[in-house]
């Protein structure tokens, strides 16, 4: 009696430490980064607020409910080859294997959809990558919320309307997309054929070949034809070259609108006062005045454990790897709830994603109110809600804000293109379409 | 008529920007036979140097370029005691192999020393258009550009009179027609290397200067060097008036057919029809417009 009394109170004494100590299983989540090479300016502040929050979890919380997370980069340098190797290289690493890659580039993402669903490791390509991986159907294991480059370019096509007194208004009117000469900057060009077909605009499409240094062509064209709005495509020193281009030639900066990665900085800074005023599309907030940014202050610069600059925590890009960290440490967690343990895989994962909720009061509990929208993602929808705000610059202030709420996108032009290029998909690679019931 | 100028004369202004970093191969190949493939990479590592300089330690705009001088000389004598001294004899391919090696421990060195974000530089080079061009003729130039133009005026000027006027071009000129001759009358070949390899430096940093007011100082700056090549195979390797000659002939060229023919093919042809161009003169000239005749007694 006295010998069970004695191993009751040791294990009620040793209750509490052995809360305290984090699971020895680690959950592997690669960071295919860029940190070198003509896009490294974009790909660091990337890669370091998707670093820092999730280091910031495992100093605050421990990880995710008590399991540490492994962080494993491997550069690619913006190349789809060396994303591929990187891939390749890490899909088994650790206890849990790689749990969900954010390859962080439209090339990169085509090139693992096919290799995804083998593995069944979740690609999370959040606001690039294929736009109809928004088709969960078909794309089990892909997953490109809060909103696809289609939706995007139709929040773009009604803000427009909405400045040029509503949408009959754009009948007649010249719009132009300078894009980046790849599979990420011809993503819109069919919602944008679309759009100008149901609304009567006409609709320019000029490419520019990597990297973007000299485009002085492109820009003499636009003089031109002068379009009533410019939209942009861009990625690296193409935008910090088109921002200036366009003040050359006196182009007015609130017509012109780039995509949410033509929106940093990076992008606006090197023009100087001339980028007052330009335009880019946002689904979420700049700025580091939130509750996680001071958490990673606190957990994860003053121990001197930061990937970046300190002064550029809550930077455009900064804050879009953090967001990206928070919506795949939320699925991950989901994942632990549905699985019950915290021993999960990849293919645990997608399910945590494809179940993920992260609403108003989510938000608020990670620090993280007013910061983006709520994301509800189902096994048929990977889009989630596809909404777009717009940003605008403040030369003078050196700073980004929301100039717009969120805008829902055309679903009627987008819909229809996403089951049409999912279903082809399908028919070339012999996919079988899932039922979700 | 009044566009087809404007896009002749932003493609002779763009040809300029080429030429600056053509001229460096061409002071290298000539003096030395080596095609320096680190060239481009050069120009980022003077403009990264440059702006760390100002940004990092404060210096004032002229103390900077003077610091930035020194580095690039020291990097020339460097690079000739470490790399080319051991390399005398050898064959074209592997100078051009090490200067390969060199592109990427150079763009290495950089990374580490100033780190890979965009930098501003702001030297108070005018930028943006010029007004009175487009108020009075409604013709778009930029400032930059033609301050890029006269910049390089300049340079051939300065380089003109080094290579004919003085002591030191003379025996350039010599190592640069016969390594051996040159050798045999007492002319130091690794002296000479050190000094060219210090004007191609300096030629980059004037090269990363205007390049780096365009764009910001990154990394994607090195990638100018592509831009220089079809200059440099439609110029001649060995003239500095061919590398200014071809960059207006490859700026105009790829300016006006990815204004007049872009849009029939789907556009973006400006970057590899520089390079159709260049190949177009070498089935007439393979020497280049400005190169150095081959003649192979067998």
């Amino acid at each position: 009696m006295r010998k069970l009394s004695r191993t009751i109170l040791a294990a009620l004494l040793a209750a509490p430490l052995m809360s305290g100590i984090a699971s020895a299983y680690e959950l592997v989540m690669p960071t295919l980064d860029y940190r070198t090479g003509p896009y490294a300016p974009n790909g660091i502040p990337f890669a370091n607020g998707y670093g820092d929050y999730l280091n910031m979890l495992n100093e605050r919380d421990g990880g995710i409910n008590g399991a540490r997370i492994s962080l494993v980069p491997c550069e690619t340098g913006y190349n789809t080859k060396k994303g591929v190797e990187c891939y390749e290289k890490l899909k088994g690493e650790g206890q849990s294997g790689a749990l969900v890659f954010q390859p962080l580039s439209t090339g990169i993402t085509y090139q693992l959809i096919p290799k995804a669903s083998v593995d069944e490791i979740p690609i999370f390509s959040m606001g690039y990558g294929r736009t109809s991986a928004a088709n969960g159907k078909i794309f089990p294991w892909v997953f490109n919320f809060p909103a696809t480059y289609w939706s995007q370019a139709t929040v773009f096509v009604q803000y427009i309307a909405e400045k040029e007194g509503g949408m009959d208004n754009l009948k007649g009117k010249k719009i132009a997309l300078v894009y980046h000469n790849s599979a990420y900057g011809k993503e819109p060009i069919r919602t944008l054929e679309k759009a100008a077909e149901k609304y009567g605009f006409e609709f320019m499409a000029m490419p520019v070949d990597h990297p973007g240094q000299e485009q002085k062509a492109t820009w003499l064209q636009i003089r031109r034809e002068k379009p009533d709005w410019v939209m942009m495509w861009g990625w690296g020193v193409m935008n910090q070259v088109a921002i200036k281009e366009a003040a050359s030639i006196r182009y007015p900066m609130d017509r012109f609108i780039g995509v949410w990665w033509s929106g940093s900085e990076n992008d606006v800074l090197p023009a100087g006062a001339a980028a007052d005023g330009y335009l880019s599309g946002a689904f979420h907030q700049p700025g580091d005045n939130f509750g996680a940014h001071d958490d990673i202050k606190k957990y994860v610069y003053d121990k001197g454990m930061g990937l970046g600059d300190r002064d550029r925590i809550g930077e455009v890009l900064y804050n879009r790897g953090l967001v990206a960290a928070m919506w795949t440490s939320e699925a991950i967690r989901k994942a632990m709830e549905i699985h019950g343990t915290n021993e999960i895989r990849g293919v645990h994962v997608r399910d945590g994603f494809e179940a993920l909720e992260v609403d108003e009061a989510r938000l608020k509990e990670l620090g993280l109110e007013g910061f983006t929208i709520p994301v509800s993602i189902t096994c048929e929808n990977h889009e989630g809600p596809g909404q777009v705000a717009l940003q605008q610059w403040d030369a003078k202030a050196k700073k980004w804000s929301l100039v717009s709420g969120f805008y829902e996108p055309l679903r009627d032009i987008t819909a229809p293109l996403i089951a049409e290029d999912s279903a082809q998909f399908a028919a070339e690679n012999n996919v079988t379409e899932r039922s979700c019931n | 008529m009044l566009f087809f100028i404007e896009v002749t004369l932003s493609g002779m202004m763009a040809g300029v920007m080429y030429s600056l970093v053509a001229l460096g191969f061409v002071l290298i190949f000539k003096a030395s036979g080596i095609f320096n493939f680190a060239q481009g990479v050069m120009a980022l590592f003077a403009a990264l140097t440059l702006v760390g300089l100002m940004e990092k330690f404060n210096f004032p705009i002229w103390l900077a370029i003077i610091g930035t001088i020194v580095v690039m000389i020291a990097l020339a004598w460097l690079i000739e005691r470490i790399m080319l001294r051991h390399l005398v004899n050898q064959e074209p391919i592997i100078l051009f192999m090490a200067t390969l090696g060199l592109a990427y421990v150079l763009e290495g060195m950089g990374d580490i020393l100033w780190g890979s974000d965009v930098k501003v530089l702001d030297l108070g080079i005018p930028q943006g258009a010029s007004d009175w061009m487009l108020d009075s003729f409604d013709i778009y130039i930029e400032k930059l550009e033609i301050f890029a133009a006269v910049t390089a005026a300049i340079m051939v000027a300065f380089l003109a009179v080094f290579f004919q006027k003085t002591r030191i071009g003379r025996a350039l000129r010599a190592v640069a027609d016969d390594h051996q001759a040159a050798l045999s009358v007492g002319i130091s070949l690794h002296t000479i290397w050190v000094i060219v390899w210090s004007v191609a430096g300096i030629v980059a940093l004037v090269a990363g200067i205007m390049w780096g007011s365009k764009s910001g100082v990154q990394f994607s700056l090195s990638l100018i060097a592509l831009k220089a090549l079809p200059v440099l195979i439609l110029g001649g390797f060995t003239s500095v008036p061919g590398a200014i000659i071809g960059g207006l002939i490859i700026g105009v060229g790829e300016k006006i057919a990815e204004v007049y023919l872009g849009p029939f093919v789907g556009g973006a042809i400006e970057n590899w029809f520089a390079y159709m161009l260049a190949l177009a003169f070498l089935l007439f000239r393979p020497q280049g417009l400005f190169g150095e005749k081959i003649i192979e007694r067998v």
